[in-house]
């Protein structure tokens, strides 16, 4: 079943043309990566896919997203809705300067509910989800700042699942943590990927081999080969992806 | 080999320049603040935060000055912080960085330079005659809140400013309105930066003594203000009418209550001090 359907998505910051006609289909319960030089953007259309970029002013967009057989872009879509259900885990950790517990809670406060009882179960099992649990379940009232930078990423995203998203978008998730906090977090994606569907943007190449089911690979805002993992790192089909994944450039 | 000693000779006088120019404020306040604690301190004690004011400077006391500065700071407070704040969250937050922004936000800066004098007059034709307040407490709180205002927009300002986009994202990202995220999240973290800017924009209005002047604000007030219609003083009016007079106790008198309008700014001052350092010390990003 398709669960993210773009259609000749066209993107632009004034002037500058940044997606060029990009047409993908994601299947539900799988990883996708997006990958692809500085600027060639793959970030851009990860942050299409939850409207992150509605707030800069210069950006303007065409064509269509379909996210399960929704239109986001249109009218009558609540931009708050759509990100519940579309969550996203940013590049660098960044929780909120507050308690673990309020970090993971606040998701579900903003939508209005109080009972302790509901958010503490939301975020026992949003922290399990994230594999963090066990290592928080005697601090949950420390600031969340206090912890290491691939815990403040797993608190990020428990944060998200705690809204009980069907997607989740991974923006390089693990470009600023060591690399056991790195393979935590690529275990982490394997796990969830049971019950969302989850987009994650990489510099690392060997990370999307590993995690992701189907690569897109992005050049100068062209969506130059999208195809199933393996396919595409054992025999692309295009030369630029090619000499991009053999390091010959990027 | 003489450029070279030339060159000694230049770095080491401005050495002693820089001293010299350092310890000479440093030391005008010193003597200044000598001076009027070695007049004034004598003459404070219970009665003289206690008597109404009086021809003769021994039973003066400065009640009605404290007490109405205290009311200017409470009504000038509430006036000033929420339209203070709510304008920087606009400016910062919500408005557009076009133009229009960029001219707005020249003209608050350069309002945070207009002599207080100004803002005297600006509040005498406003508060006390078109909106008839009066010489009251209220026109007197609204024309220090306007002196003030830029002061505390461009505090405001300037705290959002520190707080690093990825909060905002991360709000943002959790399907939080603008609303929720400038609430929960973008004021409390700049609150620290906001406070500070409030305390010392109040400090400023305690001092202030011009404005008040100008909308008719007395020297000699017999009562204690009870409400905000009641025409008031406050502690810079009684200083200045009392260095104004002959007699050398009201000079005493005078001294002493610098001594405590001084304790006040000092006290507001400290306040700022450490919630900033609290502040500092709690979010490092």
């Amino acid at each position: 079943m398709k669960h993210i359907e773009a259609n000749n998505v066209n993107a632009y910051y004034g002037e500058n043309h940044v997606l060029k006609d990009i047409s993908l289909t994601m299947k539900a319960n799988t990883v996708t990566a997006f990958i692809g030089p500085s600027g060639c953007g793959k970030s851009t259309f990860l942050r299409c896919l939850n409207r992150m970029n509605d707030y800069i002013d210069s950006f303007r967009k065409e064509g269509d997203i379909f996210i399960e057989g929704k239109d986001i872009y249109d009218k009558k879509v609540r931009v708050e809705e759509l990100r519940q259900k579309v969550g996203m885990v940013f590049q660098k950790p960044n929780p909120f300067p507050k308690t673990i517990f309020e970090n993971v809670a606040y998701g579900l406060k903003i939508q209005g509910i109080k009972s302790k009882s509901v958010l503490e179960e939301a975020v026992e099992k949003s922290l399990k989800q994230a594999a963090l649990w066990n290592e928080v379940k005697d601090s949950l009232h420390k600031s969340a700042l206090s912890l290491s930078g691939g815990q403040q990423q797993r608190v990020c995203i428990a944060r998200a699942l705690a809204v009980e998203p069907s997607t989740l978008l991974m923006d390089e998730p693990a470009s600023a943590l060591d690399p056991i906090s790195t393979a935590k977090i690529e275990d982490l994606i394997a796990e969830l990927k049971e019950n969302y569907t989850i987009v994650i943007v990489t510099h690392n190449m060997q990370q999307a081999a590993r995690v992701s089911d189907k690569t897109a690979f992005f050049y100068m805002g062209n969506l130059i080969e999208y195809d199933k993992t393996k396919e595409l790192f054992t025999n692309p089909k295009h030369e630029r992806t090619e000499n991009y994944i053999t390091g010959r450039f990027g | 080999m003489t450029k070279l000693n030339q060159n000694r000779i230049i770095d080491s006088a401005f050495k002693y320049f820089g001293i010299f120019c350092t310890f000479f404020g440093l030391i005008v306040l010193a003597i200044f603040i000598f001076n009027i604690l070695a007049e004034g301190l004598q003459r404070i004690d219970w009665d003289f935060l206690t008597n109404l004011p009086s021809r003769r400077p021994a039973k003066a006391g400065i009640l009605t000055a404290w007490t109405g500065t205290a009311w200017i700071l409470g009504l000038t407070a509430i006036i000033s912080i929420p339209l203070g704040v709510a304008a920087g969250v606009y400016l910062e937050e919500y408005g557009k960085k076009n133009r229009l922004a960029s001219i707005i936000e020249i003209n608050i800066a350069n309002l945070a330079g207009v002599p207080s004098i100004i803002y005297g007059l600006l509040g005498l034709e406003i508060f006390v005659r078109t909106l008839n307040f009066g010489g009251s407490l209220l026109a007197g709180a609204f024309t220090l809140a306007l002196l003030i205002l830029p002061i505390i927009i461009v505090a405001t300002r300037e705290a959002l400013k520190a707080v690093p986009k990825s909060l905002r994202e991360a709000s943002f990202g959790m399907g939080a309105t603008k609303w929720q995220t400038i609430w929960y999240q973008t004021l409390p973290a700049a609150s620290g930066g906001i406070l500070t800017g409030i305390i010392l924009a109040l400090s400023r209005a305690v001092g202030e003594t011009a404005p008040l002047i100008v909308i008719g604000a007395l020297a000699y007030v017999p009562f204690v203000a009870t409400n905000p219609m009641d025409e008031f003083t406050v502690l810079p009016m009684q200083i200045f009418n009392w260095v104004s007079r002959p007699q050398h106790g009201f000079v005493v008198n005078a001294a002493a209550a610098i001594i405590i309008l001084l304790l006040i700014t000092f006290i507001m001052n400290g306040i700022a001090i450490y919630l900033r350092n609290k502040w500092q010390k709690k979010v490092n990003w």
